[in-house]
């Protein structure tokens, strides 16, 4: 198995938005290495012919009736918000599709 | 009087409630003064809601005043896991991520338990996100273990178990992903039970891995987490996860302790490298107990629970940076770095390296890892597969036994900061209850002794089923009621006074 | 804007084989959203139809909309397509404001719908199969607010303002296999097809599947591949491109561009790309590098969805008639040919035509008003002939009217003039604009001996038996009673006078 790379972890993190710093990328990818290094040893069974299990239940078919329920007052949606104007979640700037 | 109340078990609390004994109100002003008392040095809570649970406490004795019948919890004081949305309360996770967030909603479990008539004195600290084993990740700082205020409470819900040993309360709500009820359980010697996957509603219970994560009872005895089970499971339509089937009689198997004629498995991979001598050595001597009370002990090999460490590292930290994903400072919580030039997407990137802990960052990394293309496969797909064998095993398992037990976790109470930074030595304080949290079945831990080597608590796991979960309380009332005749009292009467 | 070399669209096809793949989002017509009851009523206030569910909020769970799964059955059957027995939502993560958890509740290799397709007709009447891929459920996201900016778009805004009213309204995802072997005819497939998707979605009843009102969007995949090679091109991917006219327009620019391209020497580049309704034009937008990984994995909150067979069978019984076998059933009934047939479906007209005859019109003048002055009038308005102030019932009406020998056509076409403007109902017009057919005999018949007087040589003809010159006499009495009069009477009557039988 491979192990993982400063690089890496700085690709990983830029996919899972944290801004990390020098040193912690150094930090992380010496543990992360180490962990992967262990974890693989899952892959002993990926030749195995077994379903895998995404979810321990075996329900099927949860639904619900298209009913309307209340919703939350505006008031309460916006409570925690950072910041807010004309009712609606105010966010700094959105690059990238328009 | 005071001393004698927060020593009470729940289940006589609110007996003597129903019976007016005891106000409501003086049973919470009791733990209350006992929180003030302690909790500076346990840090058990984040949060203490002083007017709300005397508010609710006055309710219920409005209630019993007014001649309306009680529920068997009512008026007892209850020490929250600070992962539950509240109205009212804040909800932190024991993150900054989300510092100040007051929830609009309740967590259904919230509302049983307000419909319990359960006072919630207020919300306990835990490892940040529920991510780990000794409430050292909690970004409000560690909870310290009654037993040794120098060592952890085990993780993530260290708080809840801290105020229970600590007397602060005689009932608290944990969850488990990977063993976050049963280790702190096992390491401040009290009893936790983690119910079958989906017995218990997670709406509202701020997710770690969904597919694990499981809220479940805490308590000083079985009996009481008998009742504190009944009151919380049941099904939930807003949670599809939720088992619409009746709530195993879980009460009624406390009420009725016995193992005789039981088949009980011993699983061999659950000793070796790593456990304590002490932890083992008591396990031994509980094996021996549940034979000598008629119970049928079986050998058994599951050789893919070596395997399970391995794949919970890898699918809970998959599901993690998903649903972890959400807290990017749009909606609620921490903003940093807003400063008007940014752009949405760095102050998300800014605001999650601030507002998370390294522990939380790690499992975002790993677990993007492990989702992304061309490692999928190798990874979260083979943990898949591992997950399937474990099931697979257990349920040959219970072909042949009622129930399994096992010690709960390979040693006791480590001292704070020893493992803070080596995150493979922590991630083996959930060696033996991960592979419960894989196949969704259910287990409790309860006090089997002190190893002999620090005179610190000892956790017995008991496993059962799916939806089987009176079995654990049927074995456990069993095995309590044996030690305490043996102790001679409750093991958490040995415990260092604060 | 920056100025796109094109390739004139007859250069390009005598070079190139455009291969299309077409992935249209319909927004579902539910009453609540996907996985929460949140309403889905369009207009309401900013976040007012919100919970934590839909807000992403810590602790919030999905529960699936069990009419959102049927409503995608129900896509998949109409698109002959195989239907799942055993599926799953899966999570496609990605960071963007506007999507609450971070991470959209989709279908990955599991949709629940796949392997189907649509026949559509073109405009010359022959039919094109289009393959289908698949169809999946997913959610909608909320709508941004740019702020600060000149126009109200994202580039040069200095904060944007979320509504999550939206997010979380049920989308079925349809996406075409790739399309081959459409040539020049490329564009007009792709509008095609379309618009029968749009007919199918609002036969089933599952969506209003307004393109104007964003309850369906269509993103065009186009790339380019020399005459003879199999493999294809690189594609790119214009987005949200919603009207049946810009569908068309998009997929004829992209042919143009991807030729002036590849016919320099150039590389096509894996992108997305922006369509203006203005020039018709597309500029370039996201690339699409390795970067992007969505990470999907099945969806841990949700329990697969196991649709029982005998449930798809009810479902498949209960379909409507599909719209291109009830435009079949209807040209037969009308007794029009292929051709009008499929003018009458350009127009829009079908369902208008059939109103109105349900309204007591016969099928010929319901289709003579709506195909003719009605269409003309919708035309010259810019608008559909559904946005036209006059209901089939007010068509229908006229066409009594005039069937009864109360207006004639000119008439007629007064009345629906003045209903157009607002002025009422059809009686309503007649009445306030004194719009009746002369019937009066005794003025008639002063008009008629009037004309025959004023025009003794044509009076002769027809007493001498050439009777086809009446006409004449008729238009000279049309004339003096500024049309109001009935013109089959004005030449019964001249005839009559003139003492000449027809026939
Ligand atoms: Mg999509
Ligand atoms: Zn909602």
């Amino acid at each position: 198995m491979p192990g993982i790379t400063r690089e890496e972890v700085a690709h990983l993190a830029r996919l899972a938005r944290l801004e990390l710093k020098g040193e912690e990328l150094d930090h992380f990818a010496g543990q992360l290495d180490d962990i992967i290094g262990a974890v693989a040893r899952v892959s002993e069974v990926a030749d195995q012919d077994v379903p895998p299990t995404s979810h321990p239940l075996p329900l099927t078919n949860v639904m619900r009736a298209d009913e309307v329920r209340p919703s939350l007052t505006p008031e309460q949606a916006l409570s925690g918000a950072p910041a807010q104007e004309q009712q609606r979640f105010k966010v700094p700037q959105i690059l990238g599709e328009d | 009087m005071t001393d004698n109340i927060i020593k009470l078990t729940a289940a006589e609390i609110a007996r003597r409630i129903a019976a007016g004994d005891l106000t409501a109100v003086e049973v919470t002003e009791a733990h209350l003064a006992r929180i003030e008392a302690v909790d500076e040095k346990v840090h058990a809570f984040l949060h203490v809601d002083r007017e709300g649970a005397l508010a609710q406490a006055r309710a219920v004795d409005e209630k019993r005043a007014r001649g309306e019948k009680l529920g068997p919890l009512a008026g007892v004081p209850l020490a929250l896991k600070d992962i539950f949305t509240t109205v009212g309360m804040p909800t932190t996770v024991g993150s900054k991520i989300l510092e100040g967030w007051i929830p609009p909603y309740d967590a259904t479990l919230v509302k049983n338990l307000k419909a319990a008539d359960v006072v919630i004195l207020g919300k306990t600290n835990m490892d940040e996100f529920a991510m780990g084993s000794s409430t050292e990740n909690s970004a409000y700082g560690p909870t310290g273990n009654p037993w040794d205020l120098t060592r952890i409470p085990g993780g993530s819900g260290g708080g809840s178990s801290a105020a229970l040993a600590a007397y602060e309360a005689p009932l608290a709500i944990g969850t488990d992903t990977g063993g976050s009820i049963r280790q702190p359980a096992a390491v401040t010697g009290t009893v936790g039970v983690k119910p079958t996957y989906g017995g218990v509603s997670r709406y509202g219970m701020v997710a770690f891995s969904s597919s694990l994560d499981q809220g479940g009872p805490c308590a000083r005895t079985v009996l009481d987490a008998a009742l504190l089970h009944e009151a919380i499971a049941g099904h939930d339509p807003l949670d599809s996860t939720s088992i619409d089937a009746p709530v195993p009689p879980v009460v009624e198997a406390a009420l009725s302790g016995s193992v005789g004629g039981m088949r009980v498995g011993v699983v061999k991979q659950f000793r070796g490298e790593g456990y304590q001598a002490g932890v083992v050595q008591r396990f031994d001597e509980s094996v021996e107990l549940l034979r000598s009370l008629g119970a049928e002990i079986v050998e058994l090999d599951c050789p893919t629970f070596d395997l399970a460490l391995s794949a919970y590292y890898l699918i809970a930290p998959s599901e993690c940076s998903s649903n972890l994903a959400r807290f990017d400072a749009m909606r609620y919580g921490l903003r940093v770095g807003d400063d008007g030039t940014r752009s949405a997407e760095d102050v998300t990137a800014l605001t999650r390296e601030a507002g998370f802990g390294d522990e939380v960052k790690r499992r975002i990394i790993l677990g993007t890892y492990a989702l992304s293309s061309g490692y999928y496969d190798a990874y979260y797909g083979s943990a898949q597969k591992v997950r399937t064998l474990i099931t697979r095993e257990f349920e040959k398992a219970f072909e042949e036994v009622d129930v399994i037990v096992s010690p709960t976790t390979p040693t006791t109470a480590f001292p704070i900061g020893e493992r803070a930074d080596d995150p493979m030595a922590m991630y083996l304080a959930d060696l033996c209850t991960i592979p419960t949290n894989l196949a969704g079945n259910a287990a409790m831990s309860l006090p089997c002794g002190l190893a002999p080597e620090d005179g610190l608590p000892v956790g017995l796991q008991i496993i059962a089923p799916a939806m089987k979960d009176d079995r654990l309380y049927k074995v456990g009332a069993a095995v309590e009621a044996a030690f305490v005749e043996k102790w001679g009292h409750p093991l958490l009467e040995e415990a260092p006074s604060l | 804007m920056t100025v796109t070399e094109l390739l004139s669209y007859e250069a390009a096809l005598a070079e190139y084989d455009p291969v299309m793949g077409l992935e249209v989002h319909v927004e579902l017509g539910t009453r609540t959203k996907m996985f929460c009851g949140c309403s889905t009523e369009l207009g309401a206030e900013p976040n007012s139809q919100t919970c934590p569910t839909c807000l992403g909020m810590p602790g919030s769970l999905p529960v699936v909309n069990a009419i959102g799964v049927e409503s995608a059955i129900k896509i998949g059957l109409a698109l002959h397509c195989e239907i799942a027995e055993w599926c799953r939502f899966a999570r496609k993560n990605y960071f963007y404001p506007d999507m609450p958890k971070n991470f959209q509740t989709s279908q990955y290799d599991e949709p629940i719908a796949f392997n189907g397709y649509l026949d559509v007709q073109l405009e010359d009447g022959e039919i094109f199969r289009v393959e289908i891929e698949r169809a999946h459920m997913e959610e909608d996201t909320g709508k941004s607010l740019h702020v600060g900016g000149a126009t109200g778009r994202i580039h040069g805004a200095s904060h944007s303002l979320l509504d999550y009213n939206r997010a979380g309204i049920p989308l079925i995802e349809i996406v075409t296999k790739p399309i081959e072997g459409a040539g020049e005819r490329a564009p007009e497939v792709a509008k095609a097809y379309v618009a029968e998707l749009r007919e199918l979605i609002r036969a089933l009843g599952v969506s209003d599947a307004r393109m104007d009102k964003g309850q369906m969007r269509c993103d065009v995949n186009l790339s380019l591949r020399p005459h003879g090679t199999k493999t294809f091109g690189t594609r790119s991917e214009t987005k949200n491109v919603n009207s049946l006219r810009s569908v068309e327009r998009a997929a004829r620019f992209e042919i143009q561009r991807h030729a002036a391209v590849l016919t320099s020497g150039g590389t096509i580049v894996q992108e997305t790309r922006h369509f203006h309704e203005d020039d018709g034009s597309t500029t370039s937008g996201r690339i699409k590098d390795n970067a992007e990984d969505y990470r999907y994995f099945p969806e841990p909150d949700l329990v697969p969805v196991a649709p029982a067979r005998e449930w798809i069978e009810e479902l498949r019984k209960g379909l409507p008639e599909l719209p291109r076998v009830r435009r079949n059933r209807l040209r037969e009934e009308w007794g029009v040919s292929e051709l009008d047939m499929q003018s009458i479906l350009n127009a829009g007209a079908v369902d208008a035509i059939v109103a109105t005859i349900e309204a007591g019109a016969d099928a010929a003048s319901a289709r003579k008003w709506w195909m003719g002055e009605l269409a003309r009038n919708a035309n010259e308005q810019g608008v559909s002939l559904e946005e036209l102030a006059i209901t089939p019932a007010d068509v229908a009406r006229v066409s009594a009217l005039v069937a009864s020998g109360d207006l004639n056509d000119k008439l007629a076409r007064q009345v629906i003039e003045g209903v157009l403007a607002g002025e009422g109902t059809p009686d309503a017009v007649v009445e306030k604009r004194g719009l009746k057919v002369v019937s009066d005999d005794g003025a008639l018949g002063t008009a008629v001996d009037e004309a025959i007087a004023g025009n003794a040589a044509i009076a002769d003809k027809i007493r001498g038996g050439k009777v086809a010159a009446v006409g004449a006499l008729v238009g000279a009495v049309m004339k003096a009673t500024r049309g109001q009069a009935d013109a089959a009477k004005v030449k019964d009557l001249i005839l009559e006078k003139l003492g000449v039988s027809e026939g």
